[in-house]
């Protein structure tokens, strides 16, 4: 695997859009190719190169290409943007949608995230060692198509609206959560080390939270049918089981209603 | 004005009955012409398709349900956006696109007309916006009046002469082409949660039934002699088995005649046949109908119909019939947006995909086509998606590469997951025919033209009519090397005329013409009583006054065409 | 002679009264009375002739003061803010006419705008939801002539849309309402006892905040299932009955204000709203309307989205239109630092926003284009005073149900005042010249 490290040495004045930084459109280029490739400032489009250095080469393809990302990105959006394949390490704190509608590779945020990071995730492997903001792993706007695939870590807390219209994949907050988690959801799992809010699992039509810590409020729509044992990073422990949102639509399978999964740790 | 001669083309001409005839096209001031002087500007077709422009005869292209569909599908838009180019506006939307990118789309397609298939009266003024700011083409709207209060009055009465002077003065106010009518009396039912699922359903309240309604309202459109026929949406959209409901109402059309001095002979255009063609019981015996429905079609010279063509896209469906897209919501689970109109209509909008993996979506497909392969006459054929319904505008071309190559059709159904549902619960398989550039011709230019009462303006090259003209990159001459051929040559036509001025020049738009909105002013003998009931329906019951009804006004319609029509007598 | 102009639109609220009669003066160039308007709506034609009116562009000097400019100076000001910055937004729109939005979209297309509404701060979140789940609704007059439930959740028309009770909601005699109020059930849920409340068959006074959690308790009783016993304030006995005045209902609407679109939860208020009545129509008829705050805030989403594609919050900058509330949503782009150069029109974030993006605004150039003095135009470097839409200048507006209405110009201008158009038509053809665009 080849490794780019491109290093922030001119920030913007406003904020850069970098969709380009992606293995994907890095692989099979040279240094001085990659920096010639467009990034974005408000209506004036520039390169790469303008706003970084760009040191080593890419590998002929995205899955052999790793790019490290360097300096002060924390006004740049769209890093990581429908990455397919390959690794990309950001050393700082990035703006919004990272990684979003990444299908695959591996994308690290050694610092926090701001919103719609995995926006229409499909896979792939992202981690925030910091915090992420809100709509983590969520949906475009208007799309019933949320997250479909892949693993999100977030080590610190996420903010609000975390996996709506989550279809599959999983989501692990190791903090706290803030309100809305896996609305309008139909698959998938967030679990939660940390504290949650409220609204958790509104309108969700399939799908399963656990928090270990406490929830403020439950909602109505969460009836309790008693315990289970779960087995969860190795660690075994019992949680009190609700199921909901029983104010939604409900699927059958087999005759039988499906119906989401919240466990709260005992 | 500049003179053009379009040289050496392959002209085809229904109007005129030429069939890929080399011949020179000339156009002067804006009109197609006998010869121009030596001065004209000459445009080489030489090994190229030469045709009038196209005209659309019923889509969903502008106002108040488009742009439902506009602002609760930013999804639509994701990674479709094309920049800005020239004096080109930004342009995006796939299924429901930006009126900028509807106008460019169509143009580059070769289409100069289209029509709004559905105009809410009480929002006339807000299609009139959506039509200004649509480039290029020729447009004009059809208020519906299927389930207005007025006409439910007066038919439960067999009123006919006030239908038509209430119908006369609702084109007028909101500046209408024609008589549209959409689930007769079942969208009036959905106010209160209800259907009118035959024609023989009685309508809540008002006491009259779906087949009342129709037949009054082609009654009323003959007395008046629109330039149009009745255009309806019937009952049972949708429903396995409905064919039964579309044969009903066909059946209505029997001894009459049509009443005019436009070149229409039909009193009756049904449209999006497609999806009145179904048999069956339910979703798992589901069949096509097209035989039936076309048998009685091609014998019927008095009725007209488009075809509403699955494109196997994702889409945005939408509709005056209020009912049905409740019932779509409850089956795909998609988001549903919904507008009662007081007094007048309803709508509903829901995005639908038509997956090629669902044996629905395909034997829809197969239906579709088989009622385009099955017309006898393409002159009362015509090609459609319902726009955006069973897809987008933009797959036109792709319609007609399927409806022109047996070849693309038998790829098409080897790549179902279900091609043998499709194979035995539709009659596609077994039909080899492929139509040929002048029967296409028919589909999109002469026929709607004539059926829409425009047949002396255009859908032809005769001299005298709007020099509307598409040079398409399609040699007839040669063989067609693979069926992809077609549809790429009918997306994006070599050059466009629009009331001679080239609006598209290597399927790109190089100005934004001189767009009209067409409408017709029907003059009536006074008619102090309908008057009356139009003053006490808006004290009462509207939620706005009389005054301020109407469609009027340059912010509105900045360059109108009014097609007059004379019933006083 | 006075003469009295009839069938006047009001250009105040989203209720978009359209049976004003205004009596004018014989030279017809005095306003002298104001008829059918409520009393927000009479003032409106009424400040339009204020005798201290400022009638011509001011420029604000560097201490502070300000100096009348004329029309050209201001153009040019605008257009060269406008087209020299990198990311400009406009912002507004929602006091002006269609016309006027229109002329403004160019000029955002030819400079890479962002351009956004007052729904960014009102009912945007409204459109959020809406994109999620779509929405089954009505014009007013289906409401006046069916319905025989109401709800008003979050809002308060007695004082917000002073007329919206008499003539669409509560008292109205329609076709199948011949009985008025007494055909109807009406249901508020507020916090607060408002005077709107006070008119209610039932208040469910909700906690603050559960407004989510209520909605999501009614769903689950229309499915029959379990509850716990108080939801948001509420026993469940009570969301019990609640649902079953609804559903036994022949038509059913909820009207929803500020109160649930702007608190915790804001547009999964509005989703699980809209989920709810979608819900009620497998039991009747039911449907849901926002009350939209500025007369022509929903037009402005109407013009955006036909042109563009999205209702507000629409950034330009790339050459091709995208969305996204949260990245590109004015309040957003103010605290982020994202633009800078604002040009405000027809609505005062001045007033309405938070204060540190009121001081992001006064930090970048920026434009006030009002009739009125504001705080906004009090923090922008220009401001451009121009006629009051549906008072001086005609144009088109939407209702609150989308029904689109043409206000009427009753008197002129005061001399040489140009119109919103207008004075957007000289920047687009100055910003034309600027960045040399045929």
């Amino acid at each position: 695997m080849e490794t780019v490290t491109i290093t922030m040495k001119n920030p913007p004045q406003l904020y850069l859009e970098a969709d380009n930084v992606t293995p994907d459109k890095f692989a099979g280029k040279s240094a001085s190719q990659i920096a010639e490739l467009h990034v974005y400032e408000g209506n004036t489009t520039s390169t790469l190169g303008k706003y970084f250095e760009v040191a080593g080469s890419a590998g002929a393809t995205a899955a052999d290409t790793k790019i490290v990302v360097k300096g002060d990105v924390s006004k740049v959006k769209y890093l990581g943007m429908k990455m397919s394949a390959g690794e990309l390490v950001i050393e700082g704190s990035a703006d919004q949608y990272v990684g979003a509608w990444m299908s695959g590779g591996k994308l690290l945020v050694k610092g926090n995230v701001d919103a719609f990071a995995a926006t229409g995730m499909k896979g792939g492997e992202l981690t925030i060692e910091g915090n992420a903001g809100n709509y983590l792993g969520a949906a475009y706007r208007g799309d019933w198509r949320g997250m479909s695939g892949g693993k999100i870590l977030v080590k610190g807390n996420a903010g609000s609206d975390v996996g709506m219209y989550m279809l599959g994949g999983e989501i692990v907050v190791n903090g706290n959560i803030d309100v809305h988690v896996m609305t309008h959801a139909e698959g998938g799992k967030v679990i939660i080390k940390g504290n949650a809010k409220s609204k958790l699992g509104g309108q969700l039509v399939d799908g399963t939270i656990i928090v270990f810590g406490t929830i403020d409020v439950m909602m109505p729509g969460y009836k309790p049918v008693g315990e289970a044992e779960l087995e969860i990073d190795g660690v075994k422990a019992k949680f009190a089981h609700f199921i909901g949102d029983t104010g939604e639509r409900k699927k059958k399978r087999k005759g039988q209603v499906i119906y989401g999964n919240l466990y709260k740790k005992l | 004005m500049s003179e053009f001669i379009i040289k050496n083309g392959h002209v085809f001409d229904p109007t005129q009955g030429i069939k890929g005839d080399k011949k020179d096209i000339a156009i002067k001031d804006g009109k197609i012409v006998d010869k121009v002087s030596g001065s004209a500007k000459t445009i080489d077709a030489k090994g190229k398709t030469v045709m009038a422009g196209a005209v659309e005869i019923h889509a969903h292209v502008a106002g108040p349900k488009v742009n439902v569909g506009r602002i609760y599908r930013p999804e639509d838009k994701l990674f479709t956006y094309m920049p800005k180019k020239g004096s080109q506006r930004m342009a995006g939307g796939f299924s429901i696109p930006t009126t900028f990118k509807t106008g460019y789309e169509y143009a580059k397609m070769g289409y100069t007309t289209a029509m709004e298939a559905a105009m809410p009266p009480l929002f006339s003024r807000h299609v009139h916006e959506e039509i200004r700011d649509t480039p290029i083409i020729d447009e004009g709207a059809y208020p519906v009046f299927g389930n207005n209060w007025f006409v439910l009055d007066y038919l439960k009465n067999d009123e006919i002469e006030n239908t038509a002077a209430y119908i006369a003065w609702l084109l007028r106010a909101t500046k209408g082409y024609a008589v549209k009518s959409v689930n007769p009396g079942g969208t009036e039912a959905w106010a209160w949660g209800l259907n009118c699922l035959s024609i023989h359903d009685p309508v809540p309240y008002f006491d009259i039934t779906p087949a009342e309604i129709t037949k009054g309202l082609m009654k009323a459109n003959e007395f008046l002699g629109l330039p149009h026929s009745l255009h309806i949406h019937p009952n049972n959209l949708g429903n396995p088995g409905n064919y039964e409901t579309t044969l009903d109402t066909l059946r209505l059309t029997e001894g009459m005649k049509a009443k005019n001095k436009f070149g229409r002979e039909q009193v009756l255009h049904l449209t999006h046949t497609q999806f009145h063609s179904y048999g069956g019981t339910n979703w798992g015996d589901f069949e096509s109908k097209a035989k039936e429905i076309m048998d009685f079609v091609n014998k019927a010279k008095n009725v007209t119909i488009d075809t509403g063509n699955v494109t196997l896209d994702e889409t945005t469906t939408m509709t005056a019939d209020g009912p049905f897209e409740h019932h779509l919501t409850e089956l795909n689970h998609l988001k549903w947006a919904n507008v009662d109109v007081e007094l007048e209509t309803a709508a509903g909008v829901v995005p639908y995909i038509y997956s090629p993996n669902i044996s629905v979506c395909a034997i829809q497909w197969a239906i579709g086509l088989e009622l385009g392969l099955m017309a006898k006459d393409p002159m009362r054929c015509y090609i459609t998606t319902d726009h955006p319904n069973a897809g987008p505008f933009t797959r036109y071309p792709r319609v007609i590469k399927w409806l022109m190559s047996a070849k693309a059709r038998e790829a098409q159904i080897n790549a179902f997951k279900h091609k043998d549902k499709v194979v035995n619960q539709t009659s596609i398989a077994g039909i080899d025919r492929e139509l040929s550039l002048y029967e296409i011709a028919q589909m999109t230019r002469a026929g709607p033209a004539k059926s829409l009462g425009l047949s002396s303006m255009i859908g032809g090259l005769k001299p005298g009519m709007d020099a509307d003209v598409v040079v398409y990159n399609f040699n007839p001459d040669k063989p067609v090397a693979k069926p992809d051929d077609i549809e790429a040559a009918f997306q994006r036509a070599a050059c466009v005329f629009k009331s001679g001025v080239q609006v598209v020049a290597d399927g790109e738009i190089v100005s934004n013409g001189n767009k009209r909105t067409i409408w017709v002013d029907a003059k009536t003998k006074e008619n102090p009583q309908v008057m009356r009931d139009i003053q006490e329906k808006f004290l009462k019951f509207y939620s706005m006054t009389q005054a301020n009804y109407e469609s009027i006004g340059h912010h509105f319609i900045p360059n109108p065409y009014a097609i007059e029509v004379d019933a006083r007598s | 002679m006075t003469k009295t102009m009839t069938d006047v639109v009001c250009p105040f609220c989203g209720t978009l009264c359209d049976d004003l009669e205004v009596s004018l003066s014989d030279d017809g160039k005095q306003i002298l009375e104001v008829y059918n308007a409520c009393v927000i709506g009479t003032e409106k034609f009424l400040h339009s002739q204020a005798k201290d009116r400022v009638t011509r562009p001011r420029m604000r000097q560097e201490d502070g003061s300000w100096k009348e400019v004329s029309y050209d100076e201001a153009v040019e000001y605008t257009a060269k803010i406008l087209a020299n910055a990198k990311k400009p937004l406009m912002y507004g729109w929602s006091s002006t006419n269609c016309e006027a939005q229109s002329v403004g979209h160019e000029i955002a297309e030819m400079c890479g705008a962002c351009v956004d509404n007052t729904a960014a701060v009102c009912h945007g979140t409204t459109l959020i939801a809406v994109q999620d789940i779509g929405i089954p609704s009505c014009t007013l007059g289906e409401i006046k002539n069916r319905a025989d439930r109401i709800i008003f959740w979050g809002c308060n028309p007695a004082h917000a849309h002073p007329r919206h009770m008499s003539r669409y909601s509560i008292y109205p005699r329609g076709f199948f309402t011949g009985k008025g109020h007494k055909s109807r059930k009406i249901v508020v849920v507020d916090p607060r006892v408002t005077d709107t409340a006070s008119l209610a068959d039932i208040h469910l006074q909700v906690e603050q905040g559960r407004d989510y959690e209520l909605l999501n308790a009614l769903r689950v009783a229309l499915n029959n299932e379990w509850l716990p016993d108080v939801v948001a304030g509420i026993p469940q006995e009570k969301i019990r009955e609640v649902a079953e005045v609804c559903k036994s209902g022949r038509f059913g609407i909820i009207f929803f204000g500020m109160g649930v679109t702007q608190s915790l939860s804001k547009n999964h208020n509005i989703d699980e709203a809209i989920a709810l009545t979608k819900h009620l129509n497998e039991f009747t008829k039911f449907s849901i309307m926002p009350m939209r705050g500025h007369y022509n805030v929903t037009g402005s989403g109407e013009v955006l989205a036909w042109q563009f594609g999205f209702p507000y919050s629409v950034d330009l900058s790339r050459g091709f239109a995208r969305y996204n509330p949260g990245d590109t949503s004015t309040i957003d782009l103010l605290l982020r630092g994202e633009v800078d150069a604002m040009l405000t029109i027809a609505s005062d974030p001045g007033a309405h926003f938070p204060i540190s993006a009121v001081k992001q605004i006064a930090k970048i150039p920026s434009v006030a284009i009002d009739p009125h003095l504001t705080p906004t135009t009090g923090v922008s470097k220009l401001h451009v005073p121009v006629a009051f839409v549906g008072v001086e200048v005609g144009g088109n507006a939407y209702r609150m149900d989308n029904v689109p209405i043409d206000t009427r110009k009753v008197v002129d201008p005061p001399a040489g005042m140009l119109t919103d158009e207008e004075f957007l038509t000289k920047v687009r053809d100055r910003v034309k010249q600027l960045k040399g665009v045929k």
